[in-house]
């Protein structure tokens, strides 16, 4: 996409959404307001209600600027090493990402392996690998914290890694199945001439080949990864990282914690997926692929 | 791969398969001795299941019903509803099919809290979560189905002088139908995630989070698992039923006549 000629549009979209954010906070948080002014006695004038709506401490609905500000004083206002840092939880859900799309990366390509090379592995994996996909995995992830520390996991790293995997591999796997089988009969062939040994052929010829299909899928898969870990956060009752932020805020009723975790999720996916497609390109241009 | 598979071999090795892997599961919890509250063997969860019939069922029109279905549907209804409307203006186009394609990648399920803030503990508040996840992948499939047809296609409608509803109708919105059947499938399986996920944040008692956490909590493992069997045929059932209808609808397209 030209981004210099979808800036303006983008802008505007933006731009839209952030008015209408406002209206929203104005017209939810007015109930509490006149709440208060009735129990009080007064008569509050509009303009002094919209005042209200946007500093209230515990909002339904924060207004934007109360958000950013409550980014920045969790961001950069805080010692990294407090636990009220959003950097320091932030850091431990980046850390649950990447060791699950490292996993699920391992998964999802010896999966496609087998399932290419063995006629076997293809009918009895594939429907099972689709099946996965449709099981809630957050009904999994209470058996996968105790199955994973009763075999000696000490801390909930493992499980979450485990969840984040669980949603990540299977974009690999699925374009890893179509790049491993896209040498055609031709190629294939040729390498037959050369007297290659199976093994020669899925080395020398498969691998390369797959090459800008598995590129293609990390994108997707680091994306998956993310909310695998957030869900694992939410669901296995972690006590830190973004998702148990979130968590946090909900059981102590405070919503600027939630809405700031939430926000700095966004931010934290928004730099994966933007991180994972430059290396992406870098990697697709040295090797001189082509996109698929 | 030089044989074709026959229908048999497609449903007897996956079958085979994963009875298979239920009876080494069967075998190690009975040899190794593993206790019922790590691991129930499958027998047990079977067991489970036959005994609990009434809680299961009422745990599933809670989630899946109520929460998931509600949720579906609105989600969907709108994502579809605003495609239609960002493809008809290319500046809105332009602008929003990025923020959403963004959206679409952010870990929504991180609202389930503040929907259960707002709308409450009952289903309400599952439907909302499911309907925000649901909404991204169903408008940007759709769209993305929406810019399916060629210019030779459309150059054709135009000859026919056909205007853009004609042509929306006849045209693109067939062309469209296996995107939104592919977002469809998509949304299906978040639309578990995101009932059972918010069922953490608070319910009544009853419904399939709700359960898990609480019998989780009692150890009684062999319960969790019968209700992690009923989410996960429920989740390949919803998935069957949309590939069926995708069958049925979009009979025309190559991937479906192989």
């Amino acid at each position: 996409m030209k981004l210099r000629q979808s800036a303006f549009p983008i802008l505007t979209v933006i731009a839209a959404l952030l008015v209408v954010w406002y209206g929203a906070t104005i017209k939810m948080n007015s109930t509490w307001t006149y709440d208060q002014a009735a129990r009080a006695g007064t008569e509050p004038s509009f303009s002094e209600v919209v005042s209200d709506t946007m500093q209230q401490s515990r909002p339904l609905l924060p207004a934007p600027h109360q958000v950013v500000s409550e980014l920045w004083k969790t961001t950069v206002e805080k010692k990294i090493t407090s636990k009220r840092s959003l950097v320091y939880q932030g850091i431990i859900t980046l850390k649950t990402t990447l060791w699950g799309f490292t996993l699920g990366i391992f998964i999802g390509v010896s999966l496609a392996a087998i399932i290419v090379l063995s006629r076997v592995g293809r009918l009895s994996l594939m429907p099972w690998a689709i099946i996965s996909q449709t099981i809630p995995i957050v009904a999994l992830a209470p058996m996968i914290v105790i199955l994973s520390n009763a075999a000696g996991a000490g801390t909930l790293l493992v499980p979450k890694a485990i969840i984040a995997a669980y949603l990540s591999f299977f974009p690999v796997m699925v374009s890893m199945v179509k790049g491993l089988s896209s040498p055609d009969h031709m190629q294939l062939d040729l390498l037959r001439t050369y007297g290659a040994r199976p093994n020669a052929v899925f080395w020398k010829l498969r691998v390369p080949a797959s090459m800008p299909y598995f590129f293609a899928s990390l994108k997707v898969s680091v994306a998956a990864a993310f909310v695998g870990a957030v869900v694992g956060e939410l669901s296995t009752s972690a006590i830190a990282g973004l998702g148990a932020r979130m968590l946090i805020g909900s059981q102590f009723g405070e919503p600027m914690i939630m809405w700031a975790a939430l926000f700095a999720a966004a931010i934290l996916a928004g730099l994966l997926i933007f991180t994972v497609g430059g290396v992406e390109k870098i990697l697709r241009r040295a090797m001189g692929g082509r996109a698929v | 791969m030089n044989r074709s598979d026959t229908q048999f071999e497609r449903i007897a090795y996956p079958v085979g398969f994963g009875l298979l892997v239920l009876l080494l599961w069967e075998i190690s919890v009975r040899v190794f001795g593993i206790s019922p509250a790590l691991l129930p063997a499958p027998s047990a969860i079977g067991a489970a299941i036959a005994g609990s019939v009434p809680i299961l069922w009422g745990d599933w029109v809670q989630t899946v019903i109520k929460g998931a279905m509600n949720g579906l549907w609105m989600g969907g209804i709108a994502g579809v509803a605003l495609a239609l409307v960002i493809d008809r203006f290319a500046f809105l186009k332009q602008g929003l099919m990025p923020v959403a394609n963004f959206f679409a990648a952010l870990p929504i399920v991180g609202l389930a809290p503040i929907m259960v803030m707002w709308f409450g503990f009952d289903w309400h508040s599952k439907a909302a979560v499911v309907a925000i996840m649901v909404f991204f992948p169903m408008l940007v499939n759709t769209l993305g189905g929406l810019a399916a047809t060629d210019s030779m296609q459309r150059d054709l409608m135009r000859t026919y002088s056909a205007g853009h509803i004609a042509t929306l109708l006849k045209l693109r919105i067939p062309a469209a139908l296996p995107f939104v059947f592919n977002g469809l499938k998509i949304a299906t399986s978040l639309a578990l995630i995101g009932a059972i996920v918010a069922e953490y944040f608070g319910s009544p008692i009853r419904g399939m989070g709700f359960r898990i956490t609480t019998e989780m909590g009692r150890l009684a493992t062999d319960m969790v698992w019968a209700e992690i069997f009923i989410s996960a045929l429920t989740g390949t059932a919803l998935y069957g039923l949309v590939a069926l209808i995708e069958k049925r609808v979009t009979f025309w397209h190559p991937s479906q006549r192989g």
